[in-house]
C-alpha cells in the first residue's frame, strides 16, 4: 500500500528531559554506583540524583540517548521469514539488559513489526513473535518480566512502503522504548 | 428551490447521536463487472410532487443496477402512477420483463405516502404492491428508495435485499485514520473515530449496534467496543502484550479476541465488557483470526500449527479442532456465509492474495478475484456479495464480488486509502 508516510512522534520526555539539558556540557558521567555504596575515590565525581519522584535515575536515562552509548540503539532487524535475533545483536542485547538490571524501575516497550504482505491480524501476530524474541533474549540476560512488555504494530506503521525486499528488510524490526517514549 | 443534486447530496441529520458527521469524503461505488442473467427492468419516473419523486427513483435504480442483476431498460420521460393501467405490451417491446409504477402522494405537513407496485410484464401479472410513508428530509427519501429497492429485489430474486443496510471500513490519509460508516451505497459516511494511529479490525455486532475494533492509540493495539448511537466505547481487551482481532459471537454477548499475554498469539473469548476471560486452546504457534460459525457451534480461525498459515475450527465448547483447507501454502482470514455453508478466505497462489470460496460440504474451492493483494473479505448479510479490500493504482480501495464471481464493484475514496471493511447486519 502507498499511503504517504506518517511520521513517528515520540512522547516528549518528562522534566528530566529539562534536568539533562542542564547538565549537557559536563564530561561523560562515570559508571553509576549502586546505591548505598560509599564512594573512596576522592577523584570521583559526586553525583546527585535529581528525579522527579518516579525513582529513575536521570542521569542513566541520559544513556539512552547518548550517541556513543549502545543504549541509544533501539533496533533489532530480522531475516526473512525468520524470528531468531541475530548474533550480531548480542553485544546490543547485552547493553540493554544490564540496564534493564541496573535500574529495575525503568520499562521498556518492544514494538515488532513485519512487512505488509498478506493479512493484517497474521502480519501483528509474526510482529509479536518478532518482539517476543527479542524480549526472552533481554530476559536471558538481566532484564525482568515486569519491565518489559512486548506488542506487535504488525504492518500497520512501515518505515517505508515500497514493494521491494531492501524495505521489507527495513520493516522485519523491533523497536526499544524505554519509559517516557511511550 | 434546491436541485436535486443538493437534495440528495446533503449532509444527513444526526441519524446516529454521538457520531459526527463525517468530514468524509464520499465513497464512490462503480460497477465493473455484471452478473450472468440480468432480469430486464424498466422503473419510470413515479407521479407525484416532482423534486420527491426524482430524489426516490433515482435511488431505487441506482441501487437496483449496482446490484448486478438487473439491465436497467429504457423507462422513457413519463411518469407512470402506481394505480394507472398499465399497457403491458408496450414495456415488452422495450424489452422489459418487469415494471415499476409508483406514486408519491403528499399527507400535508411535510410527509407523504408513496406507494408502487412491481408487475411482471410477460404475464402480464401484479407481483406485489407496497407503500412506505416518510417524510422530504434526505435521510428518509433514501431510506424509503432503499427498502423499495429491497422490495423489488426480493420479489424478483427471491433473496432479501441489502440496500437499507450498511458498511464500516477504515481511511487513512496523511497523519490521519478515521473508521467510518457508511450506506451500502456509499453515501452518508460517518466518522465513528478520528486518530493519529492505525485503527485495523472493525467487526459490527450482530444486532448493528455497536462496532469492536482494534486502535493503536496507546502505542500497542487495545481491542475497543464502541456503541454507535451513544458514541461512547469500552476498552474489551488491554492485556499485557497485543490485544487484536476480534469477533462476536452471534448472540452478541461474548467476543473471541487474539491475546499474546501468555506468550505467543493465542485465541480466548471474554464477556463484551471483557469481563470472564476463558482460553480456547493452545498451540505453539500463531493462532489468529477467529470467526464465529453462524450457529455459535465452531470458531473458524488461522493457525500456523503446521508449519504454514491454513484455517482450522475448534469448537466452542471447547475440545475437538479440524483443519479446513489443505491446498496451497497460505490460507488465512475465515468468513463464514450467514447461512454457514460456504467459507470466504485469502489464499496466496504464486505471491497474489486473492479473494477464494470453499463450499464446506464439498470442500470445492473457487478464485473469486484476479486481484493480487486482497484482504479482509466481509459477507454482505444475504450472503450474495463478499466486501474485500484490494489495491488499485497504488492506492487502497474496496471492492465487492459475487458469490459466484460475476458481478463486481469498486468502491474508493478521493486522494485516500481505504481498507478494513465489515458490512453490517439487516437491520431488524
Amino acid at each position: 500500500m502507498t499511503a504517504p508516510l506518517s511520521f513517528r512522534s515520540l512522547s516528549s520526555l518528562i522534566a528530566v528531559v529539562a534536568v539533562l539539558a542542564a547538565c549537557s556540557s559536563q564530561p561523560p558521567a562515570p559508571e553509576q554506583l549502586p546505591s548505598g555504596v560509599e564512594n573512596r575515590d576522592p577523584n570521583a565525581v559526586t553525583t546527585g540524583r535529581v528525579g522527579n519522584g518516579d525513582g529513575i535515575d536521570p542521569l542513566s536515562m541520559a544513556a539512552l540517548k547518548d550517541p556513543r552509548s549502545p543504549l541509544s540503539k533501539r533496533e533489532v532487524f530480522f531475516d526473512y521469514d525468520s524470528f531468531v535475533v541475530r548474533d550480531e545483536y548480542r553485544p546490543l542485547i547485552t547493553a540493554h539488559a544490564k540496564f534493564l538490571a541496573a535500574n529495575p524501575k525503568v520499562k521498556m516497550l518492544i514494538q515488532g513489526n513485519a512487512d505488509d504482505r498478506g493479512s493484517r491480524e497474521y502480519n501483528l501476530a509474526l510482529g509479536q513473535k518478532r518482539a517476543e524474541a527479542l524480549k526472552k533474549a533481554l530476559l536471558l540476560l538481566g532484564g525482568r518480566e515486569e519491565q518489559v512488555e512486548s506488542v506487535s504494530l504488525g504492518e500497520e506503521k512501515p518505515r517505508c512502503e515500497e514493494q521491494s525486499e531492501s524495505c521489507w528488510a527495513q520493516n522485519r524490526r523491533d523497536d526499544i522504548l524505554y519509559t517516557g517514549e511511550f | 428551490m434546491k436541485s436535486i443534486k443538493s437534495l440528495i447530496a446533503a449532509p444527513l441529520a444526526a441519524l446516529l447521536l454521538g457520531v459526527s458527521a463525517g468530514a468524509g469524503a464520499q465513497l464512490s461505488i462503480e460497477i465493473t463487472g455484471a452478473g450472468a442473467n440480468r432480469i430486464p427492468l424498466a422503473v419510470p419516473a413515479f407521479d407525484g410532487e416532482r423534486i420527491v419523486s426524482t430524489a426516490l427513483v433515482s435511488v431505487v435504480r441506482a441501487d437496483l443496477e449496482r446490484s448486478g442483476f438487473f439491465r436497467m431498460v429504457d423507462p422513457g420521460q413519463n411518469p407512470l402512477a402506481e394505480a394507472a393501467a398499465v399497457p403491458y405490451g408496450d414495456w415488452r417491446a422495450k424489452g422489459a420483463d418487469a415494471l415499476v409504477s409508483g406514486s408519491v402522494v403528499s399527507l400535508g405537513d411535510g410527509r407523504y405516502d408513496t406507494r408502487f407496485r412491481l408487475h411482471d410484464v410477460p404475464k402480464q401479472a401484479l407481483l406485489t404492491t407496497g407503500g412506505f410513508a416518510h417524510s422530504s428530509a434526505p435521510y428518509q427519501l433514501r431510506a424509503t428508495a432503499h427498502r423499495i429497492a429491497d422490495t423489488i429485489y426480493e420479489k424478483l430474486t427471491g433473496e432479501r435485499g441489502v440496500f437499507s443496510t450498511r458498511i464500516a471500513y477504515v481511511v487513512k490519509s496523511t497523519g490521519r485514520y478515521e473508521l467510518q460508516i457508511a450506506d451500502a451505497d456509499g453515501a452518508n459516511p460517518q466518522t465513528a473515530l478520528a486518530s493519529r494511529e492505525p485503527i485495523i479490525s472493525p467487526t459490527w455486532s450482530p444486532d448493528g449496534s455497536k462496532l469492536a475494533y482494534v486502535s493503536f492509540e496507546s502505542k500497542k493495539p487495545v481491542v475497543y467496543v464502541h456503541d454507535l448511537a451513544t458514541g461512547r466505547r469500552h476498552v474489551a481487551a488491554n492485556f499485557k502484550g497485543s490485544n487484536s482481532a476480534p469477533a462476536w459471537a452471534p448472540d452478541g454477548k461474548r467476543l473471541a479476541v487474539v491475546l499474546t499475554k501468555d506468550g505467543g498469539s493465542q485465541l480466548y473469548t471474554l464477556n463484551v465488557d471483557g469481563s470472564g476471560l476463558q482460553r480456547l486452546g493452545s498451540s505453539g504457534g500463531i493462532d489468529t483470526e477467529p470467526q464465529f460459525s453462524p450457529d455459535g457451534q465452531w470458531i473458524y480461525f488461522t493457525s500456523d500449527r503446521g508449519s504454514s498459515p491454513q484455517i482450522y475450527r475448534t469448537s466452542a465448547s471447547g475440545g475437538d479442532t479440524q483443519r479446513v483447507t489443505f491446498n496451497g501454502p497460505y490460507n488465512v482470514t475465515p468468513r463464514l456465509s450467514p447461512d454457514g455453508k460456504s467459507m470466504a478466505y485469502i489464499s496466496r497462489d504464486g505471491g497474489r492474495f486473492q479473494v477464494t470460496l470453499m463450499d464446506l460440504a464439498t470442500k470445492q474451492t473457487q478464485i473469486l478475484t484476479d486481484s493480487a493483494r486482497d484482504e479482509s473479505p466481509s459477507f454482505a448479510p444475504n450472503g450474495r456479495m463478499i466486501l474485500y479490500a484490494t489495491e488499485m493504482g497504488g492506492r487502497g480501495v474496496l471492492a465487492a464480488v459475487s458469490s459466484d464471481g460475476r458481478v463486481k464493484q469498486r468502491l474508493s475514496v478521493q486522494a485516500a486509502d481505504i481498507r478494513e471493511p465489515s458490512w453490517g447486519p439487516f437491520i431488524k
